[in-house]
């Protein structure tokens, strides 16, 4: 296929989707490096959700080429398929199980066998309960594992979503606006997590958080009205002329 | 196996057992062994009753699995029911044989009476005992198989799915009221004689037939629990909550559904076909769309996601609707009505959840009145 998309985790090459005459994504092309974190901003309608939701499966594109893992072609694949080759995506509400427990939120998570007949009488092995308190541990929840995930607070449950992602052991981390509706304190704790979880595994973020994204200080993309505008150190593209024209604003 | 067995056996799940197994064991006793004199003798027709309400848990417990555990309301539950108990009503036709008004050896009755030859292909069978127990469960869970697989793939949910259910058993009902679809019209299936050799109408058989809802409610109950106590169970309640989130975890959701719709069509088979020799009839009005909302009200009532309650639901919501239909016909669907009213805005976990609920308004009155009454700064502050 195509030489560019050696040594990527995801290629988007020319994507297109509209909804009903509406571009979401025109021409978007993005190379994300294994092991990389990429922060992407935009402004509302940039088409940064729709960017998740084709390369996860829930959208189909019009034209153009999603490769995973430098050969893999996404676009014929759905959820189930595409979060079992190694894809995690983390919502922009946080959406947990409410009425199980922490520890068996992240027990569901789990890489295992996923077919409805080994469910019906699997049960957990050893590691895989180390592996439920390791987590619980990394997203700070050690101390809730029993409670309901509906009585955790709201930056609590987007950890525990994190957490969730960090169970099913993805390569590729999508995570669209972890930092939203956090305190401070919490929005911080979190560009630390992230940080944490960068060390082993490529990560997308979508922020509209500014402090947040310089918190994470890696590189940028800026989208606008469904393709990229620029890219770059924050620093970089907070000076480009257009990026200021378009979302940050005067 | 017995991991199964210790993890599906709560607190709740073995009283309810419990007091399946005295039902089994007290009520044809009162009924046989006490003579008809005795204040304690539980007349025939109160058996019958009973095994009725048996049959209508079943079928409740059915529903529960899948709109209880893994948010799928079927509104057309009652067609699987209808269906298991006209696989039941076929065995009982050609059970009759040649004691029909017509005497015809093969043909039932209303075939005679619209000048049919011969036994259409798929009455073929149904004079075995063992085809009929299998056509019992593979007709209903063969259609909830062939709907679901088109209905979940389809990413069909919510009120679009509880509609479309309603439509099924609606379709369903027209076909079975017309005369050349072989299953006797309107008037349906009846006159049954007995079930393999047995009088229906002796008193034996009736106990039997209440002992055999028993045993089939606490079958069909255990394997519900084993299903909703395994990491299978957890999934489920996972789709119900957050059916996308499960999605992006990399669950199949639609096999997850279309397992347990199937064996929820299966149990609601079973309680249908336990259904028909009790009450001595199976006719298309078994498939009227109202019949499968008030099962979903006894689910309701009961409580759903507990198994338990919808059981109790169901036999509670019958034994008013029998005794009210009875006493003052004219208000008995207001009282349906106003139940499931009641029960959505006030009991939102049903009967299950009534000691929760009154412990819970009880200490809100405590407080309350506390404060009033004394007005003390502590109690404001306690609140």
């Amino acid at each position: 296929m195509n030489g560019q998309a050696i040594n990527t985790i995801l290629y988007l090459d020319n994507v297109s989707v509209s909804f009903d005459g509406f571009k979401a994504l025109n021409g978007l092309s993005l190379l994300i490096e294994p092991g990389e974190m990429r922060a992407i901003i935009g402004p509302n309608g940039a088409g940064k959700t729709t960017m998740m939701d084709v390369v996860t499966g829930k959208t189909r594109p019009d034209q153009g080429d999603i490769l995973f893992d430098s050969n893999v072609d996404l676009t014929r694949l759905d959820e189930a398929a595409i979060a079992e080759l190694g894809i995690g995506r983390k919502f922009q509400k946080p959406t947990v199980f409410d009425h199980h427990t922490v520890c068996d939120n992240i027990e569901l998570a789990l890489a295992n066998d996923r077919r409805a007949r080994t469910q019906l009488l699997g049960e957990l092995t050893p590691e895989q309960t180390e592996r439920v308190d390791e987590v619980l541990n990394t997203i700070r929840l050690s101390g809730h594992a029993g409670e309901l995930a509906a009585n955790l607070s709201h930056g609590q449950k987007q950890w525990l979503e994190i957490g969730m992602l960090l169970a099913q052991d993805p390569k590729l981390l999508l995570v669209d606006e972890p930092a939203a509706g956090m305190t401070d304190a919490e929005t911080a704790e979190t560009a630390k997590l992230l940080r944490q979880i960068s060390q082993n595994h490529s990560v997308i973020v979508v922020e509209h958080d500014m402090a947040f994204v310089r918190d994470l200080d890696v590189k940028v993309t800026v989208l606008h009205e469904g393709s990229v505008l620029a890219e770059g150190s924050l620093d970089t593209v907070s000076k480009d002329e257009r990026v200021v024209e378009s979302y940050l604003g005067r | 196996m017995t991991s199964v067995l210790s993890r599906s056996l709560n607190r709740h799940a073995l009283a309810f057992l419990a007091a399946l197994a005295v039902i089994a064991v007290v009520v044809p006793v009162l009924n046989l062994a006490v003579p008809e004199t005795s204040a304690f003798h539980v007349p025939t027709y109160a058996v019958a009753l009973i095994g009725k309400y048996l049959c209508f848990a079943l079928l409740a417990v059915s529903i529960d699995l899948i709109w209880g555990y893994c948010g799928i309301l079927s509104l057309g539950h009652g067609a699987f029911f209808a269906l298991g108990g006209y696989a039941m009503g076929m065995y009982l036709m050609r059970q009759i044989g040649d004691r029909g008004v017509y005497g015809d050896p093969v043909l039932p009755d209303f075939m005679v009476f619209l000048n049919w030859g011969e036994l259409p292909w798929y009455w073929y069978g149904f004079d075995q005992f063992w085809f009929a127990c299998l056509m019992v469960l593979v007709v209903p869970g063969l259609l909830a198989f062939v709907f679901g697989w088109f209905a979940f793939r389809s990413r069909v949910t919510g009120v679009y799915l509880s509609i479309i259910t309603q439509a099924l058993t609606y379709a369903l009902m027209l076909a079975f009221f017309r005369n050349n679809m072989g299953f006797g019209g309107n008037n349906g299936l009846t006159d049954f004689k007995d079930l393999l050799g047995f009088d229906l109408q002796s008193d034996e058989t009736r106990a039997g037939l209440l002992i055999a809802s028993c045993v089939a409610l606490a079958t069909g109950f255990l394997i519900c629990r084993a299903i909703v106590t395994s990491r299978f169970g957890k999934v489920i309640v996972a789709i119900r909550d957050a059916e996308s989130r499960t999605r992006f975890l990399g669950y199949r959701v639609e096999a997850y559904k279309l397992f347990v719709f199937t064996l929820s069509a299966c149990l609601a088979g079973v309680a249908g076909a336990l259904y028909v020799p009790q009450v001595g009839i199976i006719n298309p009005s078994e498939f009227a769309p109202a019949n499968s909302i008030e099962a979903v009200i006894w689910v309701a009532v009961g409580g759903r996601g507990t198994l338990v309650g919808p059981a109790i639901g169901a036999a509670l919501v019958n034994f008013a609707k029998t005794w009210l239909t009875g006493s003052f016909p004219e208000i008995w669907l207001f009282v349906l009505g106003g139940l499931f009213v009641v029960v959505t805005l006030f009991l939102p976990k049903g009967i299950m959840g009534l000691a929760g609920t009154l412990r819970g308004a009880l200490s809100r009155f405590r407080l309350k009145a506390g404060g009033v009454a004394v007005g003390e700064p502590s109690t404001k502050a306690a609140e």
